[in-house]
């Protein structure tokens, strides 16, 4: 089982090494984008995993960090075109202020957040994140409701250039494997044992000496500030920013990668996000392509209605396949419930 | 000799109900003390206090000559203070070797090293091997604490109180739901520790608490009835009436 497990990873991994070489081959660039997608989110997923799948936190506030991140790229973009700011576009620069500010707010967060349990804790990361959310939206001069259209990306001057599809691309893989490699040297380290441990049994940690409090809290800012990169990518992927990024929606969409692929391990969010991605790209066109098989009439609207398969598939998934994708992929079949 | 801990005016109410009442208690340094009661005496509670778990209504907690009442659980682990719990409280999902190790790992300094894998770091797993082989589970390092069957997981519990490097331990019920096979065992690797450390220990195996007791308290509704060495107490005709007395009975 595990070799069938590790062979399908590489061959994830690997395919989507070469995505826009096949994509370009086909001529279908459509494909690039898509796939960049799938990376960005997978990134995202990472970082809640780490917090929901090893430290047991189920943050319900992560698309904020996604959303700081992504503004980050706007606010910058914003002033280099309006004030003649131009370093305000330096790549390099976006991309540390969308690791540290996240990491800070989700610092911030979680030390109020961190000191509740449960439900609260749900409850109040969704709140510090939907309080983020009006926050943009009262910002009118970073475009309010309507989001930021940028025309132009992130600056690596001769480093790479953005605004090819593949360049973009690959700088998402790097990302991805980067921050993959980071998470697994994180949760074997002494730190991920505190914080695996904590999820395992808080009481007992604290009872050999452990102040898990700030294990814990430090987890959550490491987690906010990968997801901020991924925030980063997003807005360079979509040339767009906008609050709708950071609707509480979106942070359930993460917690659900997480859970597709599989809570608490490495793997599991990378496939959860292509899962979910490819589900919500597909669906429709199969509900469609079923419809018109079983003879039915009006298969346009059968397309229109793929979230009312979509979100019971999910549910399914979830309580069916323990561990979720990569928990089938070790041959456990067991349910959740 | 002097005290390794001592508590005074110790009271603790659970609503309308006082499961600590005005305890006042020395432990000596390098002593076994027991402390019997029925249940519901309040034996848990104290201990709870004296980790600093449940926090007092009133009293004082002294321990290696500094007032610990209002300290946190984990600053008091690092004062020297462990304890065991009565009812299994290990890391379930992980294997007994890495149970240990963590508390191994709380006493060695700060965890914020983020990169060197823990689980072959030979400074956290050495000394986890050695107190696993202390209490018996030198081969059973590899099973998910889960997995283990009660008596081992009992050893376990002891082997995580050793792991910290106590100056002394608490020791709920170490025998609880034990054969008399595992009692016997748990007895022998007690009295390995007796002489090393300062031992508070709680139990309902009256046969344990004689062999291993140099002192006993007995807590009934959360009061001291009587304090003494063991001949005292099982000759105290207040204690029979109020325990020894129904224990003996059973038997
Ligand atoms: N958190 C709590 N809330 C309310 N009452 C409690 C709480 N913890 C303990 N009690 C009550 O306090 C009293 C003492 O409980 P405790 O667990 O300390 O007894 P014990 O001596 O350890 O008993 P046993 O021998 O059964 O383990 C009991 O009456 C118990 O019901
Ligand atoms: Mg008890």
């Amino acid at each position: 089982m595990q070799m069938i497990r590790v062979g399908f990873i590489g061959l994830v991994m690997l395919a989507l090494a070469v995505v826009p070489v096949v994509a370009n081959a086909i001529d279908e660039p459509f494909y690039v984008s898509l796939f960049t997608r799938m990376l960005v989110l997978a990134i995202a997923a990472s970082s809640l995993n780490l917090v929901l799948g090893y430290g047991g936190m189920v943050s319900f506030g992560h698309a904020a960090y996604l959303g700081l991140g992504s503004y980050v790229v706007g606010i910058g973009f914003y002033h280099a075109a309006n004030d003649g700011m131009d370093w305000a576009l330096n790549g390099w620069l976006h991309l540390a202020l969308a690791v540290v500010i996240p990491g800070m707010a989700a610092l911030l967060i979680g030390a109020i957040s961190l000191r509740t349990r449960g439900v609260y804790f749900i409850m109040i990361t969704l709140a510090f994140s939907q309080m983020l959310y009006y926050f943009f939206i009262g910002l009118e001069r970073y475009g309010g409701d309507d989001g930021l259209s940028l025309w132009y990306l992130s600056d690596f001057g001769d480093v790479m250039d953005l605004n090819d599809d593949s360049q973009l691309y690959y700088l998402a893989y790097g990302l991805l494997v980067l921050v993959l490699f980071t998470l697994y040297r994180l949760v074997n380290s002494r730190f991920g044992m505190v914080v695996r441990g904590a999820k395992s049994n808080e009481r007992r940690l604290m009872a050999v000496g452990f102040p898990t409090y700030r294990y814990r809290l430090v987890a959550f800012g490491i987690s906010g500030a990968i997801c901020g990169v991924a925030g980063f990518l997003m807005a360079n992927q979509s040339e767009f920013v906008s609050t709708s990024e950071m609707h509480w929606v979106h942070s359930g969409d993460l917690i659900v990668m997480v859970v597709l692929g599989g809570m608490g391990t490495l793997f599991g969010p990378v496939l959860g996000a292509v899962g979910f991605l490819m589900l919500e790209q597909y669906l429709p066109e199969l509900m469609e392509g079923v419809c018109h098989i079983i003879g039915g009439e009006s298969c346009g609207i059968a397309g229109e209605y793929w979230k009312m398969v979509f979100g019971p598939l999910l549910i399914l998934i979830v309580l069916f396949a323990r561990g979720g994708i990569d928990g089938l992929l070790q041959g456990k079949v067991g349910r959740n419930v | 000799m002097s005290e390794a801990l001592t508590i005074e005016g110790l009271v603790k109410q659970f609503g309308g109900l006082t499961a600590t009442d005005h305890l006042s208690l020395s432990v000596t340094q390098g002593e076994v003390h027991a402390v019997i009661g029925p249940n519901g005496a309040g034996k848990t509670t104290l201990i709870g206090q004296l980790t600093g778990e449940i926090t007092p209504d009133a009293g004082t907690i002294r321990f290696a000559g500094r007032d610990v009442t209002g300290l946190a659980v984990h600053r008091r682990s690092m004062l020297g203070l462990a304890r065991s719990f009565q009812i299994t409280n290990v890391l379930a999902d992980f294997t007994a070797r890495a149970n240990v190790a963590l508390a191994v790992q709380a006493h060695q300094g700060h965890s914020f090293r983020f990169w060197r894998k823990a689980a072959t770091d030979p400074r956290l797993i050495g000394p986890a091997e050695e107190h696993l082989a202390t209490v018996g589970l030198a081969d059973r390092a590899d099973v998910t604490a889960s997995s283990l069957s009660h008596g081992e997981q009992r050893q376990l519990e002891l082997a995580m109180a050793l792991a910290t490097r106590p100056a002394m331990l608490l020791l709920d019920e170490p025998m609880a739901g034990m054969g008399p096979e595992d009692s016997a065992r748990m007895v022998e690797i007690l009295k390995r520790l007796k002489g090393e450390l300062t031992i508070l220990l709680v139990e309902h195996d009256m046969d344990a608490v004689f062999a291993l007791a140099d002192r006993i308290t007995v807590l009934v509704y959360g009061r001291a009835i009587a304090t003494g060495a063991p001949e005292q107490i099982r000759n105290d005709p207040d204690v029979r009436a109020a325990y020894l007395g129904e224990e003996t009975g059973d038997a």
